[in-house]
């Protein structure tokens, strides 16, 4: 019992104090996630939309792909992104391992799936006549493409966060590509778990209360986004 | 589509500032038909001409769609103010705010939801929802516009405001007009020409009153059921009843009219009573004429009558009734049904 409140009391003091460290790994986390989850946007969003609005042979392989995608096991990715960079793989080269560049791709496999699936069944759900009747307006593709997109906004909205909500609390992918450098690849998940490891349960507690901060703050708009009047 | 045939019709040209309907059962192809003239839908054969000119590169499938507009059975509003939808037509062709404004406002204020411009789409009745679509459609002053049944999923009252009030936006703009009903009596009440629709054709085109009196088939008679239709002007009304003069008859009816309108009367054939003497002063129905038995039709269970009483009237009469008045071609006979038996329709014209 001692433990956890001495830990919990420790936490509370490195947060108030804002102690260095901590804060760093903050920042660090929330600017790898940050990205992956940034790219993942792009390239989720607009694949999910394109699928959800085209007709193509083939298209139900496609769209179980990309949610079987979803729950791909973030290790399994960290094992094929290191693969790929490990120094005499295909991507070596690049010498990118260890860093959080490799991180940011690690993330965005990972969340990438995540986006697109949910931005498929964004679209999917809108109105089946939605999208004639934005061409009857006189809309070309894209203007078709773009009003579609702003209608399914808040659905779109929980997509990227869901991505984001994937990635800022992985933990296995980030290690075995980042390699846990301090103040370079050390991150709050990865962060944890070596202090938990070395018996540092006040850091450790500190970096566990920032992540729940991060993950209930995250569902909590996305409960708000689904929660939302309905349409008559 | 889909392999399917869905459609097959072999021309129909519509004329500019004619309301054409597009009338038939569901399933004849009615949606199908105006998606594909709208060019949503691809043909895999046959052509559409536009004011003359073929549509057929992507320029001209742009030019073409920019000059039409579509409202469709839903709604199908953006979620954002009634403002912004009624602009979004406008917005897609580039406009700018300024005339935005005003255009909007006009169009509001035609279907009546000026009041509604702030409020968002998601809170509005089915009702404003529907003229707040046809105000979207109308305010990109189209030449040419497509409604898919936009009166089918409003109440009765509603739908009868809004028919009014599309019904005058049709003819002050003179947009040439192709909608799809199953309802005839609001095919009869807003168009200039009928086309019956049946599994994938078009059996017939005509004016109202073609397609009524003069049915082409069996399929066209019983889908429009209303064996006798005439037009009359009014020209008395009192203790809430009207009189509509046709062919030098009087003919009392029950409707909101005044003195001066054109009217359409529709009278179905199992409210026409016949009688061997004038039955006026014994029975409450007030229309009683004296009239020739021109044809007498056998219809399984019973007998289609049609009469000339200066205008042409049709029965239905059953065989008991047949022996019992012994009725017979170029007998003559008298002919009832009450005031309330007449469905009248304002022609606006």
């Amino acid at each position: 019992m001692d433990i956890i409140v001495e830990g919990i009391k420790q936490a509370f003091m490195l947060l108030f104090t804002l102690d260095r460290e901590v804060l760093g790994i903050t920042w660090l986390s929330l600017k790898i996630s940050g990205s992956a989850t940034f790219l993942s946007m792009f390239i989720g969003v607009s694949i999910g939309t394109a699928v959800a609005l085209s007709q193509f042979p083939g298209r139900r392989l496609v769209v179980s792909l990309i949610n079987t995608g979803m729950g791909l096991p973030p290790v399994v990715v960290g094992l094929f992104v290191t693969i790929s960079l490990w120094r005499h793989g295909p991507l070596g080269f690049l010498e990118i391992l260890y860093t959080p560049t490799a991180i940011v791709i690690a993330q965005t496999v990972i969340a990438t799936p995540i986006v697109m699936g949910i931005s498929l069944a964004a679209i999917q759900q809108l109105p089946a006549n939605l999208k004639l009747q934005i061409l009857a307006l006189g809309a070309t593709r894209l203007q078709m493409v773009w009003i579609l997109v702003k209608e399914a906004r808040l659905p779109l909205l929980a997509a990227i966060m869901a991505g984001f909500g994937g990635v800022i609390s992985e933990v296995g992918a980030s290690i075995m590509v980042g390699g846990n450098i301090k103040g370079y690849s050390r991150v709050l998940t990865t962060a944890t778990v070596m202090e938990t490891g070395k018996g540092n349960f006040d850091i450790a507690m500190a970096l566990s209360i920032i992540l729940l901060l991060l993950a209930f703050t995250i569902n909590a708009i996305l409960t708000h986004i689904q929660q939302r009047e309905r349409p008559r | 589509m889909g392999g399917v045939a869905v459609l097959d019709i072999s021309g129909l040209s519509v004329a500019g500032g004619e309301i054409l309907c597009l009338i038939g059962p569901n399933g004849a192809g009615k949606s199908t038909f105006l998606l594909t003239l709208a060019r949503l839908l691809k043909s895999s054969k046959g052509d559409i001409a536009f004011k003359g000119k073929r549509i057929n590169s992507n320029h001209s499938l742009l030019t073409y769609r920019r000059n039409l507009s579509m409202a469709f059975q839903e709604p199908l509003l953006f979620d954002t103010t009634v403002f912004e939808n009624i602009a979004s037509g406008l917005n897609i062709r580039g406009m700018n705010k300024s005339e935005i404004q005003g255009i909007v406002e006009e169009y509001a204020e035609r279907f009546g939801i000026r009041h509604l411009l702030d409020r968002s789409a998601k809170k509005l009745s089915g009702g404003e929802a529907q003229r707040t679509s046809l105000a979207r459609a109308f305010a990109v002053k189209p030449e040419i516009v497509f409604l898919d049944e936009p009166f089918s999923s409003l109440d009765p009252p509603t739908r009868e405001s809004l028919m009014e009030d599309v019904d005058r936006v049709l003819r002050e703009t003179k947009t040439t007009t192709i909608m799809a009903t199953h309802d005839q009596v609001e095919a009869l009440r807003l168009s200039d020409r009928i086309a019956v629709m049946n599994r994938g054709s078009i059996v017939q085109v005509g004016t109202p009153e073609q397609v009524m009196n003069h049915p082409v088939d069996e399929f066209v008679a019983s889908f429009v059921g209303m064996e006798t239709i005439f037009a009359g002007a009014v020209t008395k009304i009192y203790d809430g009843v009207f009189v509509t003069s046709v062919a030098g008859r009087d003919i009392e009816a029950v409707g909101r009219v005044a003195v001066g309108d054109m009217v359409l009367c529709f009278i179905r054939p199992e409210n026409v009573t016949l009688s061997m003497e004038n039955s006026h002063e014994m029975t409450s129905a007030r229309n009683s004429f004296q009239g020739k038995i021109i044809k007498i039709i056998p219809m399984g269970l019973f007998y289609k009558v049609q009469l000339d009483c200066g205008f042409p009237l049709v029965a239905y009469v059953t065989h008991q009734s047949m022996e019992n008045l012994s009725l017979r071609e170029q007998k003559s006979i008298f002919a009832s049904f009450k005031a309330t038996a007449v469905h009248v329709v304002r022609k606006e014209k």
